[in-house]
């Protein structure tokens, strides 16, 4: 039932809210937080609570040492605050607030809360999924976030999220891994990314490379991240097409897809890049480093 | 025929009706933020749930397509006085207004008021007033095109009767027949340039002229109908044209809507104040706004303040 503790949820994050917003603010949270953990709150407390907090809490961003970050992902493994604002912060310890033991009531009230969102409730509820009880009710919302076409929210449920990699099914994650490229967003942020790979999602992501490049466009780098443990000798044309294009990180990404696969093809390719190979082995090429090399790049 | 690189703000404009084309002329134009009035969408709506998703909206899809064009989107909630005719209907909007006026950027309870001024209308229009009361919200009041006058001063008789104060309601749609009573109460008066229905831009010229510039604003209501998303800049254009001085133009095209509706504590000038910085990279190729092939816009979207014509009539 529960993702992550409620109770070290709360405190750790109160005590991140409460340097970055306003003691009116605070206190102002803290009155609705104990209404709503009462017999006596109505739905109406909640959304209007949930509505209303950026008047009261401000919008700042979060700031967190290197400690509190590693902290974030003791208390749930992937959960990670470092660019949520106040306002969003509050508004997740609102949900967190709830009474969650009658399961179809709880649900009933965050879909409530989901089909009237404005923009930042949207980002503030996706972003909240890791640290909500009962984490199986919201696979198809999460799906539905994905679907979105507002850039901020479908950030919140698709980057330094991990509940999509820890619920969501196979078809959907294919779909969120897909669409993030699709929009240009970076997938080394996505959570999860290489456990959650799979021969399909490897099979899709090839296709897309073709269409881009049967149209003359790039191909992100990141993109063969998912595709090298399933290289095979299909794939691996595709692999042997990227090291021969221009753009260096393309060279590296080949090469690290290369030296993630079992494939006797791929180790052969990589065998005949000898220093791009040794570049790898000396852990001078990683995808992140690819990631964020190419998020300067565009 | 220029605005001078004024910054204007259409207080009532309804862009679900309106293309990228007109972001994008608007910016051009000057406008650096708009208000979406809650309104009816050309025909009755027959669901609940029809009200909920256009509201989501506001708050929503729309204020993210806005922003892709650097323009600030902003928007009133409110049963309109059309849609309050169906009583059925009309009780279970009123029941999702709660979840809705208190939400970021919505700047007031509105458009409201009356259309035919039947008992229904009057009922839902009382109660919004309540709502807009109790949540400290300004009134955008739409008056009717029919028996205008009369409606113009029972709708302010109603706000004062439910302990409003003059200041915090924006009387909409006026005209040379209505100004006065509205200024003479206290009232804020909107005159919507709208072609040939409401108020041409060369009569609104000759209002200013005559009334001067306190409390007066200039929208445009461009919506579904033959309308013009460029109204409050033409009529800026007009205005200095006709010798009108910068400041008062200022004052109706931009000041006065920010004042008024800003005192719902949701609209600030420091909200577009930073340069519009639009990145229509955040745009998603399906199902979007930018199509395959087109090239995006990145950086600042330069407001040069020139028009064609400036006239509408």
């Amino acid at each position: 039932m529960y993702q992550a503790d409620i109770y070290a949820t709360k405190a750790y994050l109160k005590e991140l809210l409460e340097r970055s917003t306003p003691p009116q603010g605070f206190t102002w949270l803290n009155q609705k937080l104990e209404l709503l953990g009462t017999e006596a709150a109505q739905a109406k407390d909640l959304f209007l609570a949930f509505s209303a907090a950026p008047r009261f809490i401000g919008k700042e961003q979060l700031q967190l040492t290197e400690t509190e970050k590693a902290l974030a992902d003791v208390i749930r493994p992937g959960f990670n605050p470092s660019r949520w604002t106040a306002t969003q912060t509050a508004r997740t310890l609102l949900l967190l607030s709830l009474s969650c033991k009658d399961a179809a009531q709880y649900r009933q009230q965050i879909e409530a809360l989901f089909n009237t969102a404005d923009m930042g409730e949207l980002v503030a509820l996706y972003a909240a999924l890791p640290l909500l009880p009962h984490p199986e009710l919201f696979v198809k919302r999460a799906a539905e976030g994905v679907r979105t076409n507002m850039g901020d929210v479908f950030e919140a449920i698709t980057l330094d999220n991990p509940y999509p990699a820890d619920y969501m099914e196979e078809d959907a994650w294919n779909q969120l891994v897909l669409k993030t490229l699709f929009v240009g967003k970076p997938l080394y942020r996505i959570y999860g990314i290489e456990k959650r790979s799979n021969a399909r999602l490897a099979r899709m992501l090839s296709d897309y490379a073709h269409e881009r490049w049967a149209a003359g466009r790039a191909v992100s780098p990141e993109l063969w991240r998912p595709i090298g443990p399933f290289l095979d000798d299909t794939l691996a044309e595709d692999i042997k097409k990227l090291f021969s294009q221009p753009n260096e990180l393309e060279k590296e990404a080949a090469a690290l897809a290369c030296y993630h696969s079992k494939c006797h093809t791929a180790k052969t390719l990589l065998d005949s890049h000898p220093q791009l190979k040794a570049r790898v082995e000396n852990g001078e090429i990683t995808w992140s480093l690819i990631g964020n090399k190419n998020l300067q790049l565009n | 025929m220029n605005t001078h690189n004024l910054m204007l703000i259409d207080p009532h404009i309804h862009m679900t009706s309106r293309t990228t084309d007109d972001y994008e002329r608007m910016r051009k134009a000057g406008i650096v933020a708009i208000i979406e009035p809650a309104f009816w969408l050309g025909q009755p709506r027959t669901e609940v749930g029809s009200f909920k998703d256009y509201f989501s909206s506001l708050v929503g899809w729309e204020r993210f397509r806005e922003s892709q064009f650097g323009i600030k989107h902003y928007c009133t909630i409110g049963l309109n006085s059309k849609e309050a005719n169906n009583e059925a209907l009309a009780e279970q909007v009123m029941e999702l207004l709660p979840l809705f006026v208190c939400k970021e950027g919505v700047v007031g309870v509105g458009e409201i008021g009356y259309d035919d001024q039947t008992p229904v209308e009057d009922k839902y229009f009382r109660a919004q007033l309540d709502l807009a009361k109790e949540v400290n919200l300004p009134v955008q009041v739409h008056t009717p095109h029919r028996d205008k006058k009369a409606g113009t001063i029972k709708s302010m008789e109603v706000c004062l009767e439910h302990g409003i104060a003059p200041d915090m309601v924006i009387i909409d749609h006026n005209n040379e027949e209505t100004v006065k009573d509205v200024l003479d109460r206290g009232f804020w008066a909107a005159f919507t340039i709208y072609p040939n229905s409401k108020m041409g831009n060369e009569r609104m010229v000759e209002i200013v002229e005559k009334y001067g510039t306190e409390r007066i604003i200039v929208n445009s209501s461009a919506d579904w109908g033959v309308s013009d998303p460029l109204s409050v800049p033409k009529t800026a254009s007009l205005m200095l044209e006709r010798g009108i001085a910068l400041e008062d133009v200022r004052k109706v095209c931009y000041q006065n809507a920010l004042d008024s509706f800003g005192k719902s504590g949701q609209m600030h000038e420091s909200d577009w104040l930073t340069p519009a910085t639009v990145d229509q990279r955040e745009k998603f190729s399906d199902n979007s706004i930018l199509r395959g092939g087109q090239t995006p816009v990145v950086g600042e979207i330069a407001a040069t303040g020139e028009l064609e014509s400036n006239i509408v009539r």
